[in-house]
């Protein structure tokens, strides 16, 4: 799920996710896939079979059929268009594709969207209300936390999460709550300001 | 507009777009029928392709090609070069041929109807190969290195000497001589390289990630054989870049020729692991510093030998030394430029490119000078400040080094500094501070922009740019908005597609001055043309009127010295509802360009913190101060230094690519092995701006600020780093384990 394996590793049995998941009982292995495992029983494993699901996305309602496979980061932008949302690394490690799922944080590029059916699911694109902006998007603009703006929704969405976590309090705790967001550009002193600047006013 | 625009610090006109997720990157343009494309990559390090087991992912669920060198079109690939390109070689060209070059080279595209099935097949793919083992290590004792054959064509690049100064510092009283390493740097912007393709009979539409949109637009045109004015390359925002979408690489000839194959649109995003492979790297440097001083400090030789990495096929070359002889006085200097060919992908630029590298070994050299000498750093580039550029025997356009220094020196707090290293402690931790010299050129290259004058009050302004994050909308606005006399809120400056007129790359610190420049000839244009529309008619004040006896204020015409409300545009353009549009190209005079040696300056100040038991290093703030000419927006200027700073920040202390040397595979081709400074890292950053007219360098006097921002940082951290604990450290990044014993 993560990348293409055959940039590292040579060509070989290929478990599908789901034995995958059977396998380890867990959605964090697969940030490691693709082991070359012997429980991997014939020859690649490329059928696929979708997977019905309901998802509330910003609001709405969404029946969706998904292949086991996709991130909820790959459902929101390619098969709702929900660009807003980035992929940066796909590796669960720049923090770029944050979404909240039912209130909490998350890198959606590491998250099957297959486990998480009935989840409610808050993006970038569901921020703004009746065309006014979230205190947090206006605090990123006037503090210039953001230059490209590519990891903006992501680090937005994680700043909301963190001053719902209660981990706004000082800078300091700001800096590292807000780690697992990499801005490359370096507006970090402008992201730590605009979370404090949000997390005082609400 | 009694208040100049220029100066003022705006926030982003973008940041609403920005901050909504409306801003829409190369991989958000989905087009109705897409089919995606993902890119498999060699995973030997040099051979060829001796099989490819095709057909068992042809059948596999939803693919629709899987394509080769075995069956790609071949492409007539015809000459194309432009000046971000390296001037000896020849681009990769992919999918033609059989031979692998380098660890990570495409060789087969799976396209197929979903992302994750085109992920799986291209997983699937059993590639077949035969290998050698590749030589990617630059310092290893069979890696030859060669006179780049462009060397002799630039100035910047060339082998240069002034005076003897080998004597020179072989006879000097005091003497530094030490050698340098850098390691290879990822770019790591968070966009990944992104292009959705799609033809419509023989015009093809390319949303693509790209800093130069006008050269992208010609490069593919002359893969594929067509006219540029075929393609059209579309790209209103990048999500950072530093330098690694400068050139087109060969995943936008891979998009395009999936898309003409399938006969669909094809999007293509690479992994970030494949950012590691086809799409540049700062080289990785090894250089020689010899200073040579009197025991008064003053230089009496400077040698400088640079060596970088290249490809086979490819002489890619940068500003390694060419600092180094105008930015101290010195009678005796010589530097060197060399290359060595490895087996790896071309390097290109990024962030300060050269001159980022080659400042920080003469950087270093100076500071391990000034304690041979027992003088202040500072005040031994006090001492070897000079009257002019040595090197041209011309003067500069401006250069305010000892005034940053002085500012810096101030706002640092660098009198509180006691010169023997290990003097300064913090309880148990050690204290550091360095200082650095930062400079990068002032360029200026050739654009154009076109300003259109609406019925209803608003200026729209176009140009091919880009903006990967300076602010290049918000302060474009403003130098329209200034010019035109209009509020900011009536002028729309669109960017990024490669039909609105040609600019420049969008690098080398230049698009303030040589897009700036063309908006500022465009807007002067439209106010002559509107003016010669306002007196040709009968029905406005001003009508027979000469337009020499007319003038333009605020966004008003008037006769001069007249205390009358005047016209606005509005009112000109309304008679007739036909826009008053006019297109203005820009460049520097060449007798400006012959007689001025141009460049920014600045002086970059660090301390650090350093565990003497377990050797944590930490930044604890950084200050630094700059002579850029004109600040347009200080907001996004202060942004865009502090930004630079962590970028120094990771240059200095985290970031390298490690390559296994059996077969060139980056073995922390990863976001979380790839080290770079995250929001905890971050110290207090600040940045000065001294003030400084330059009246030579462009109608704006802006000297560019992009590379600088970065330049100097990680020499005056490496500086502190040896002022906290004794240790010279001449390799970057510094680990741990460089200061552990000290």
């Amino acid at each position: 799920m993560t990348e293409n394996p055959s940039e590292s590793h040579p060509p070989g049995p290929i478990m599908s996710r789901r034995e995958t998941l059977q396998a380890t009982a867990g959605a964090v292995a697969l940030a490691a896939l693709p082991p070359l495992s012997a429980t991997a029983t014939s020859a690649p494993a490329l059928d696929t079979n979708t997977v019905t699901l309901t998802m509330t996305v910003n609001g709405r309602a969404q029946t969706l059929s998904v292949d086991p496979r996709q991130s909820i980061l790959d459902v929101l932008r390619e098969t709702l268009n929900l660009t807003g949302t980035k992929k940066g690394c796909n590796q669960g490690a720049c923090g770029a594709c944050t979404v909240l799922v039912d209130g909490r944080r998350i890198v959606s590029c590491l998250t099957l969207a297959s486990m998480h059916d009935g989840a409610q699911i808050e993006t970038i694109e569901g921020l703004e209300k009746d065309g006014v902006l979230h205190p947090l998007q206006e605090a990123f603009v006037e503090h210039e936390g953001l230059q490209c703006g590519f990891c903006t929704p992501g680090q937005i969405m994680s700043g909301l999460g963190c001053i719902a976590e209660g981990h706004a309090g000082s800078p300091e705790e700001i800096q590292f709550w807000m780690s697992g967001n990499i801005c490359r550009c370096g507006a970090y002193p402008g992201i730590v300001a605009a979370v404090a600047d949000a997390a005082g006013r609400t | 507009m009694s208040v100049s625009l220029i100066g003022r610090p705006m926030t982003r006109v973008d940041g609403r777009a920005k901050v909504t997720g409306a801003a829409r990157y190369a991989a958000d343009f989905n087009q109705p029928g897409q089919l995606y494309a993902v890119i498999v990559s060699a995973t030997v390090g040099l051979g060829r392709v001796t099989d490819v087991a095709a057909a068992e992912v042809e059948r596999a669920p939803g693919v629709v090609a899987v394509l080769t060198h075995r069956n790609a079109q071949k492409l007539p690939y015809l000459p194309h070069k432009a000046g971000i390109d390296p001037a000896v070689g020849e681009r990769l060209h992919v999918l033609q041929d059989d031979n692998v070059r380098f660890y990570g080279q495409p060789v087969a595209l799976v396209v197929a109807d979903t992302l994750d099935h085109a992920e799986r097949a291209a997983a699937a793919l059993r590639i077949t190969y035969e290998s050698r083992q590749p030589l990617v290590d630059p310092t290893d004792q069979r890696a030859e290195k060669i006179v780049p054959e462009a060397a002799n064509r630039t100035r910047a690049l060339a082998d240069r000497s002034r005076g003897d100064a080998d004597t020179a510092v072989a006879r000097a009283a005091v003497r530094v001589d030490e050698t340098y390493d850098m390691a290879r740097e990822n770019h790591n912007p968070m966009e990944p390289h992104a292009t959705v393709a799609a033809w419509n009979g023989d015009r093809l539409t390319l949303w693509s990630k790209s800093q130069y949109l006008v050269n992208e637009q010609a490069e593919i045109a002359a893969i594929f054989g067509l006219p540029a004015e075929n393609v059209e390359v579309i790209c209103p925002f990048i999500g950072g870049a530093f330098g690694t979408s400068l050139r087109t690489w060969p995943h936008v000839t891979l998009a395009a020729l999936a898309a003409r194959h399938v006969g669909r649109p094809v999007k293509l995003v690479l992994t970030r692991k494949q950012m590691f492979f086809t799409t540049g790297h700062r080289p990785r440097t090894r250089q020689r510093v010899a200073l040579g001083a009197t025991p008064e400090g003053r230089l009496t030789g400077i040698i400088h030998e640079g060596m970088g990495e290249t490809s086979r096929y490819e002489q890619f070359m940068e500003a390694l030394t060419n600092v180094t002889d105008y930015l101290y006085s010195c009678p005796n200097v010589r530097t060197q430029y060399r290359l060595t060919q490895l087996d790896t992908g071309t390097p290109n630029h990024m962030r300060g490119p050269g001159e980022a590298s080659g400042i920080f070994a003469l950087e270093s050299a100076m500071d391990e000078l000034s304690y041979k000498l027992g003088i202040d750093p500072i005040e031994l580039r006090r001492r070897n400040e000079p009257q002019m550029d040595e090197a041209e025997n011309k003067p500069f356009s401006s250069r305010s080094l000892m005034q940053c220094y002085e500012l810096g020196s101030e706002r640092f707090g660098w009198a509180r500094r006691t010169p023997e290293p290990r003097s300064m402690r913090d309880g148990r931790l050690l204290i550091g501070m360095g200082a650095a010299t930062a400079t990068y050129p002032a360029f200026h290259a050739p654009a154009s922009a076109r300003v259109r004058l609406l019925a209803d009050g608003i200026a729209e302004v176009e140009a091919a740019a880009s903006d990967m994050g300076p602010g290049t909308y918000t302060s474009m606005t403003q130098v329209a908005a200034e010019f035109l006399g209009l509020p900011p809120e009536q002028v729309r400056f669109r960017l990024g597609r490669s039909d609105y007129p040609q600019t420049p790359s969008h690098g080398g610190s230049w698009t303030m001055a040589s897009v700036g420049s063309a908006i500022r000839a465009a807007c002067v244009e439209a106010q002559a043309q509107a003016a010669r529309r306002a007196v040709a008619d009968a029905n406005l004040p001003v009508f027979g009127a000469s337009v020499n006896d007319l003038e333009w204020s605020e966004g008003r015409l008037r006769r001069r010295g007249e205390a009358a409300t005047g016209l606005s545009y509005q009112d000109i353009v309304a008679r007739t509802g036909v826009p008053v549009e006019a297109e203005r190209s820009a460049e520097r005079a060449s007798e400006v360009a012959e007689r001025y040696s141009m460049h920014s300056f600045g002086a970059v100040f660090a301390e650090v913190a350093i565990d003497p038991d377990v050797g944590t290093i930490r930044v604890r703030r950084i200050v630094g101060a700059y002579g850029i000419g004109r600040v347009v927006n200080p907001l996004l200027a202060r942004s865009q230094c502090t930004g630079g700073m962590i970028g120094g920040i990771g240059m200095a202390l985290m970031e390298r690519t490690v390559l296994d040397p059996r077969d060139g595979r980056p073995v922390n081709a990863h976001m979380a092995d790839y080290l770079m400074p995250v929001n905890l890292d971050i110290p207090k950053l600040e940045a000065f701006f001294v003030d400084e007219v330059d009246p030579h360098v462009n109608p704006l006097g802006v000297k560019g600020l992009g590379e600088i921002a970065l330049v100097g940082t990680a020499p005056a951290i490496a500086n502190a780093v040896f002022h906290a604990t004794g240790r010279r450290v001449r390799a970057l990044p510094i680990h741990i384990e460089d200061v552990l014993t000290a």
